[in-house]
C-alpha cells in the first residue's frame, strides 16, 4: 500500500478512537432512552484518572488505570442518573452539567499532574510498518460486540424496548428505572474508556482540556451514524480522517490554520443538518430524552 | 396539575443551592484545600471590599444582559448554549465598527450596541435556522461556540491585527469615542448596566404581559395546543433566537468597548458568561426580571474564582465545578417543587 495512505489509515484510526469509544457509550445510554451530554466531562475523568494511577510508579499496572478511568466515568454518568432516571431532571440540561463538572474537576484535581511524565505508556502494537494501538483493536471488538447484543440478544432487545417504549416495557415486568441506569453507567464508562486512551496511548501526558471538544463531536456522531455501534466505525473514521488532513495541510497551504481548528465543527453541523435533511434524526430511540413515569403518557 | 407556590419554589431554590456548595466543599476537600479557607476567600475578597465590590458589578453585567435573555428561551424550550459564541460575535461586529466604520462622535457608542446585537442575533439565528432540519440547538450551539472562537483568533492574528502588537495577538485601541464611560476608579460600564437592568424589566414585560411573550409561553409548555391554535413554533424560536443571541452579542459589545477596548483573545473577552448565565436563568426559574437578583449571586462566584486563582494559586476552572454542582442541584430539585415528598412504598 502506498505509504501516505497508510499514514492516513493510522492517523484516522488513532482519532477516531476516543470518538468511536465515546460514542459507544452514547449510543448504549441512548438505545435506553437516556441523553447524556456529559461526554465530554467523562472524559476528562476518565483521562484523569488513568494518567493518575499509571504515573505513580514505572510499574503501575495498566489494567487498573485503565479501570480507574472507567470507574470514575461511570461515577460521574452516575450522578446522571440519579438525576435523570430518580429525580426526573431534564436530562439535556444535566448532561450539560456534567460536562461542566467533569472539565472542571478534572481540571481543579488534574493541576499537580500537569508536566509529568508518564511512566507507564501503553504500546502499540506492531504490525509490518503499521502501528496500532490496542485500544483501537478494543473499540473495533467493543462495537461489533455492542452492535451483536443489541440486535441479538434478549437483554439488549430489553434495553432497546426501554428507549422505545418503556410503558410497555414496564407492563411487561422490565425495571425501566434499572435499565436505564445500568445503561448510564455503562455509557459513562466507555467514555472513561476514551479517556484513559487519551492520556495513556494518544498523548500519553496530562493536561487541562486535553478532550478538546472531542467529547461533542462523539455526542453529535451518535445522531450522524442513527444509533448503530458498526455505522459507528464508519463515522468514528471519517471524523478523524478530518483531522488528518487539518493535520496534514496545516502550514502546507495558505488557508489559515484557524479554518482547520474550526473544521471539525463546522463539519458537524453540515453533517447534523444533513441527517436531519434526510430525516435521520427520525431513527432516534422513541423515548429518547424523556423521563419514565409509571401511569403517565 | 396546580402551580407551585412561589415560598416553595424559593425555599427549595436556596435549599439546593446550600447543597451544591457543601458538594463543591467536598470537592475541595478532594482536592487537598481547605473549604473554609476557599469560600472564606471569595466572600472576603468579593463582598467585603469596595474594590472587590466593583469586580463583582463587572461580572454582573454580562451575566445580567445574557441571563435575561436565556430565561425568555428556556420557557420557549429553546435551549441556546451557546451564548459564549453569540458574545464573542457580538464583540467582533462591535469592534469592526468601532475601529473601521467613520461614524460621528455621539452616534459611535449606540453604533458599536447596535452592531453587537446584529452579530450575537446572527449567531444565533444560525442554530434557529438549522433547528427547522432537526439539528438539536444544544449541540448546534455548542459547535458555534467553538467556530466563533477560531473566528476571533483568525481576525486579532490576521487583518484586524494591530500595528502595535508584539507577541501577543489583539487590534489596535478602538478610538476614545467608542470607549464606554465607567464609575470612576472601575470597570463598571453603567451605560451597558442600565441597558442591562432596563432589558431585563422590557423581557419580564414583554413575557408576561405581550402577545408574543404568551404565544412563547404557550410553545415552551405546550406545543401541541401551540399547534392546533395556530402559532408557529418556528416564528417563535427564531424571534427568540434573535432576541437571546442580540442580548449576548449586545454583553459583548459591552465587553470590549467598555474594559478592553480593542478585540483581544476569545479567552480574555468572556471568562464563561454564557454558560454561568445559562443558571443565573434556571436560578431565576425562567424569569427575566429576576436575574437583577441571581446575576449579582453568580457575579461573587466568577469574581471568587479570580481571587481563588491569584490567591489559592487553583485553576479558573473551580468555576466551571461551582456551574455545573449549582445546575445538577438545581434541576434535580424540581421534583420537590412539584410533588411532595412521602417516605416508604408509593
Amino acid at each position: 500500500m502506498d505509504s501516505i495512505v497508510i499514514e492516513a489509515l493510522v492517523r484516522a484510526l488513532a482519532v477516531g478512537t476516543p470518538l468511536l469509544l465515546a460514542c459507544l457509550g452514547a449510543i448504549l445510554n441512548e438505545r435506553a432512552g437516556v441523553v447524556n451530554l456529559g461526554v465530554e466531562g467523562m472524559m476528562a475523568v476518565g483521562a484523569l484518572a488513568a494518567f493518575a494511577v499509571a504515573s505513580k510508579s514505572p510499574d503501575a499496572s495498566l489494567w487498573a488505570a485503565v479501570g480507574a478511568a472507567m470507574l470514575a466515568g461511570a461515577a460521574l454518568s452516575g450522578l446522571h442518573a440519579v438525576a435523570t432516571v430518580t429525580l426526573r431532571a431534564n436530562q439535556f440540561v444535566s448532561g450539560l452539567a456534567l460536562a461542566l463538572i467533569g472539565t472542571g474537576a478534572a481540571g481543579l484535581l488534574g493541576k499537580k499532574f500537569e508536566g509529568l511524565p508518564l511512566f507507564n505508556k501503553v504500546q502499540d502494537w506492531t504490525l509490518g510498518n503499521f502501528t496500532i494501538s490496542p485500544f483501537t483493536v478494543a473499540a473495533l471488538i467493543l462495537a461489533a460486540l455492542l452492535a451483536f447484543w443489541l440486535t441479538a440478544t434478549r437483554s439488549g432487545l430489553t434495553l432497546r424496548s426501554v428507549g422505545e417504549n418503556p410503558a410497555a416495557a414496564d407492563v411487561l415486568g422490565v425495571n425501566v428505572g434499572l435499565t436505564r441506569v445500568l445503561a448510564v453507567l455503562g455509557g459513562g464508562a466507555l467514555a472513561g474508556l476514551a479517556g484513559a486512551f487519551l492520556s495513556l496511548s494518544y498523548r500519553s501526558s496530562w493536561a487541562d482540556n486535553m478532550t478538546n471538544g472531542l467529547g461533542w463531536i462523539a455526542v453529535a456522531l451518535v445522531i450522524f451514524v442513527g444509533w448503530r455501534p458498526l455505522r459507528a466505525i464508519a463515522g468514528a473514521l471519517f471524523f478523524g480522517f478530518l483531522y488528518y488532513l487539518q493535520f496534514r495541510l496545516q502550514g502546507n497551504s495558505n488557508v489559515p490554520t484557524e479554518v482547520f481548528s474550526a473544521m471539525p465543527f463546522i463539519l458537524v453541523l453540515v453533517v447534523l443538518a444533513l441527517a436531519g435533511v434526510r430525516g435521520q434524526a427520525g431513527d432516534a430511540p422513541a423515548a429518547l430524552g424523556r423521563a419514565y413515569v409509571r401511569g403517565e403518557r | 396539575m396546580t402551580a407551585p407556590s412561589a415560598a416553595r419554589t424559593a425555599l427549595v431554590t436556596v435549599a439546593s443551592v446550600v447543597v451544591a456548595l457543601l458538594i463543591c466543599a467536598l470537592v475541595f476537600v478532594l482536592a487537598g484545600q481547605s473549604p473554609a479557607e476557599v469560600y472564606g476567600t471569595m466572600l472576603r475578597g468579593t463582598l467585603g471590599d469596595p474594590t472587590g465590590l466593583a469586580e463583582v458589578g463587572r461580572r454582573t453585567i454580562p451575566l445580567l444582559l445574557i441571563g435575561a435573555g436565556l430565561a425568555l428561551a428556556f420557557r420557549a424550550q429553546f435551549f441556546n448554549i451557546g451564548a459564549e459564541g453569540q458574545l464573542l460575535l457580538g464583540a467582533v461586529f462591535a469592534a469592526g465598527t468601532a475601529l473601521f466604520l467613520p461614524i460621528p462622535g455621539a452616534l459611535l457608542v449606540p453604533a458599536v450596541f447596535a452592531a453587537g446585537f446584529v452579530g450575537g442575533g446572527l449567531w444565533a439565528l444560525v442554530a434557529a435556522a438549522l433547528r427547522r432540519v432537526n439539528v438539536n440547538e444544544i449541540l448546534s450551539t455548542l459547535m458555534l461556540n467553538y467556530i466563533a472562537v477560531a473566528l476571533v483568533t483568525y481576525l486579532i492574528a490576521g487583518p484586524w491585527k494591530g500595528k502595535d502588537v508584539r507577541g501577543y495577538i489583539y487590534t489596535d485601541t478602538f478610538p476614545q469615542g467608542a470607549w464606554l464611560p465607567t464609575f470612576s476608579g472601575t470597570q463598571v460600564h453603567w451605560p451597558t448596566l442600565l441597558l442591562g437592568v432596563a432589558l431585563a424589566l422590557g423581557l419580564q414585560w414583554l413575557l408576561t404581559r405581550s402577545t408574543f411573550g404568551y404565544a412563547l409561553r404557550v410553545v415552551g409548555e405546550n406545543p401541541g395546543a401551540a399547534h392546533y391554535a395556530g402559532l408557529s413554533s418556528t416564528r417563535v424560536a427564531t424571534l427568540v433566537a434573535l432576541l437571546t443571541g442580540g442580548l449576548a452579542g449586545l454583553a459583548g459589545a459591552g465587553e470590549v468597548a467598555g474594559i478592553h477596548h480593542r478585540l483581544l483573545e476569545a479567552s480574555q473577552i468572556s471568562l464563561g458568561y454564557g454558560f454561568t448565565a445559562v443558571i443565573v436563568a434556571w436560578l431565576a426559574r425562567g424569569n427575566p426580571a429576576l436575574c437583577l437578583i441571581t446575576a449579582p449571586l453568580m457575579g461573587v462566584i466568577l469574581a471568587g474564582g479570580d481571587l481563588l486563582k491569584i490567591d489559592l494559586n487553583l485553576p479558573f476552572r473551580v468555576v466551571d465545578i461551582f456551574s455545573g454542582v449549582i445546575l445538577l442541584c438545581l434541576i434535580a430539585s424540581e421534583v420537590f417543587i412539584r410533588h411532595r415528598v412521602k417516605w416508604g412504598r408509593a
